[in-house]
């Protein structure tokens, strides 16, 4: 176990410096200088200079990468963002609880809907509920986040006005006037029932599959054989077992999301990881867009780690060595 | 009364290409403390038969007919809730491949803990004392831990034991082991083989065994049922069908048993292939590969009926007695050589 633990972290310091080092050479192959930009329009050589000077840009690659992993290590420190000088440890900080917000949410929203949906149709393969839910699966599938963000927006929100159709609040210690939990899930519902759609319609074809596929197996038989009615036959026998497999992908797919959610956070306006990673594309920021991707590596190297775990858990025929 | 009695038992599945019928009027009886043996090739129907009797075929795609009067009830017409009373309490089943027959996630304990109080209302404790007793009397070694164990941490054979143990936990008065022995090596098979006779006698079970292993019917049965194509061929008490076997596709699986005293190329095989179930042959279904096919046997469908002066065994074949006895001792001549 112990060991099984060193090699998996060796492995993710590896990760890590492998995904942050291919970004910093993907900035470096783009040819525009940060230090135009944050020297401003009216700039001279010598102010871009001096402003590259102060930024690092002007040393070799491999030194700017060195000191952005010293800085890392030593200090747990991302730097400061090449647009506003603010702190990216800041900006990542403020924008991850959105992002967890949106993914969390969204997860419990597509889970809750892929478990019935999912079940029930592999129960009555080709049934009218079968059928609407893989019409369902096909559409998730098919359409694209933003459509769906815009048509749930102007519906549930310009239309009918149940839902906000932009802004977030704190769940805790509000900067506004809007805030709390309830403000909060407000706010939320439309961006939550967004992100899920796609997660929704995957979960909803993985589960279906996993329960048919499991019904038929052997032991599911020798349970009936016992005497078991269906309702245990379908908790104890089908489930356990067709959920084991779900609950890797829902680990891996939280981590992913957990990166940033972008289509979604970009049609509602959310400030997360996504819409910050995709402004600092924009200004050439590469301290705040190499912090995003710090954090959205650490947290798939964290959930990869979690689902290995609670999956030697709960299945038993799984030991980590 | 005997303890269970199948009458012109039907088990008919619509697929996408048809009805196949598995299972095509099937009479047999198991008396109490008896075994029955059934064997044929793969995709005779033996299973069907079984799965049907238990009612554990999908519901969806399977039209059954007949009578299965277990006690004085009939298992195909009664509730579901009734029946899931009788399955795993008067009649358990022990399927061939003990290596998926277990659910991979749960301890052994746990499965047979479940399988006692879904029938018995005692206490967990006591439903485990129970189960370490049932596993005992297989003779899984260290009973005490290795009831904590999970099913991949046994081999086939100890599975196999424990799928054993746990069809007897609530004494059953008729077991039916559908090829129980198939999918373990011949060491282990003689052993489980071994078992079952035991248990049956300290239990008094009736057991239904469903074999295509002629070696296993001639140890352990006391009455045969030979099917072919989702009928019934011959039925006999073993003695009989081993002495005086009177279906041409009897004298077939005792022919093709390996031999070891003769030095042969290849053993000996029944030609061709097992008909589809979707479009039986007419008239006999085995004319199409019997070598005493006669004209009858391409148009008229043989009844089961005695062959000779013994009502006991039942036979369903054209051929006269006399032919019968002539070819069946030339058969016999050749496989008891290895036998005595």
């Amino acid at each position: 176990m112990l060991r099984y633990l060193a090699r998996r972290l060796i492995w993710a310091a590896v990760l890590f410096i492998a995904v942050t080092l291919v970004t910093y050479v993907l900035f470096f192959l783009i040819p525009a200088d940060p230090a135009r930009l944050v020297a401003g329009k009216a700039a001279t050589d010598a102010d871009i200079k001096r402003a590259a000077h102060f930024i690092g840009t002007d040393r070799p690659i491999y030194v700017q990468y060195a000191k952005f992993l010293s800085r890392i290590v030593l200090h747990q420190n991302l730097g400061h963002s090449f647009a506003n000088r603010q702190s990216v440890n800041s900006i990542v900080g403020a924008a991850a609880p959105v992002t967890a917000s949106l993914v969390l949410g969204g997860a419990i929203f597509w889970m809750l809907l892929a478990l019935p949906i999912g079940i029930l149709s592999a129960l009555r393969p080709r049934s009218l509920l079968d059928r609407a839910s893989m019409t369902f699966v096909l559409v998730g599938i098919s359409a694209h986040p933003i459509w769906i963000g815009l048509i749930f927006a102007y519906v549930f929100g310009y239309r009918l006005h149940w839902f906000p159709i932009t802004g977030y609040c704190d769940v805790i210690n509000p900067a506004t006037d809007c805030g709390g939990p309830v403000q909060w899930a407000y706010h939320m519902f439309l961006p939550w029932a967004t992100f899920a759609i796609l997660f929704a319609a995957l979960y909803v074809r993985m589960i279906r599959a996993n329960v048919l596929e499991t019904m038929n197996e052997d032991y599911v038989r020798t349970a009936r054989a016992k005497g078991a009615p269906e309702w245990l036959v379908l908790r104890s026998h089908i489930l356990r077992n067709a959920m084991l497999p779900v609950v890797t992908m829902l680990g891996m797919d939280i981590g992913l999301a957990l990166g940033g959610a972008v289509f979604t956070e970009t049609v509602y306006s959310l400030p997360g990881l996504g819409k910050t990673a995709v402004g600092g594309l924009f200004n050439n920021d590469i301290p705040t867009v190499e912090g995003v991707i710090v954090f959205a590596t650490l947290a798939i190297i964290v959930f990869n780690l979690v689902v290995d775990l609670l999956y030697a858990w709960i299945d038993p025929r799984i030991r980590l060595t | 009364m005997a303890l269970l009695e199948v009458r012109d038992l039907k088990t008919h599945f619509r697929t996408d290409d048809g009805v196949v019928k598995a299972v095509d009027g099937v009479t047999f009886s198991v008396e109490k403390g008896q075994t029955l043996g059934i064997v044929g090739e793969s995709g005779s129907g033996k299973s069907v038969t079984c799965l049907t009797i238990m009612g554990l075929n999908s519901k969806r795609n399977t039209i059954s007919s007949g009578e299965a009067i277990f006690k004085g009830e009939n298992l195909l017409t009664m509730p579901s809730n009734r029946l899931r009373d009788i399955r795993g309490n008067d009649i358990a089943m022990i399927f061939q491949d003990p290596m998926t027959s277990l659910n991979p996630v749960h301890r052994i304990g746990v499965q047979l803990v479940e399988a006692i109080q879904l029938h018995r209302d005692v206490t967990k404790k006591q439903a485990r004392l129970r189960a370490l007793e049932l596993l005992k009397a297989v003779g899984i070694p260290r009973a005490e831990r290795r009831i904590d164990d999970y099913p991949h941490q046994f081999s086939g054979g100890m599975r196999q034991r424990v799928m054993i143990a746990m069809a007897l936990v609530n004494d059953p008065d008729l077991l039916i082991a559908d090829e129980p022995t198939t999918a373990l090596d011949v060491t282990t098979q003689a052993q489980i083989l071994k078992l079952m006779t035991d248990l049956q006698e300290d239990f008094g079970s009736a057991i239904i065994l469903i074999t295509h292993d002629l070696g296993v019917i001639a140890e352990a049965a006391d009455d045969v049922v030979v099917m072919y194509a989702a009928r019934i061929a011959e039925h006999a008490p073993v003695d009989n069908l081993f002495k005086r076997p009177h279906h041409p596709y009897t004298w077939g699986l005792l022919g093709s048993l390996p031999r070891l005293d003769a030095d042969v190329e290849r053993l000996v095989q029944i030609r061709g292939q097992p008909p589809s179930l979707l479009n039986p042959p007419r008239g006999c279904r085995f004319h199409p590969r019997c070598p005493y096919v006669m004209g009858i046997c391409k148009t008229v469908e043989p009844e089961l009926g005695p062959a000779g002066d013994d009502p006991d065994h039942v036979q369903a074949c054209h051929l006269d007695v006399e032919t019968k006895d002539r070819e069946a001792a030339k058969v016999l001549a050749g496989t008891m050589a290895e036998a005595s």
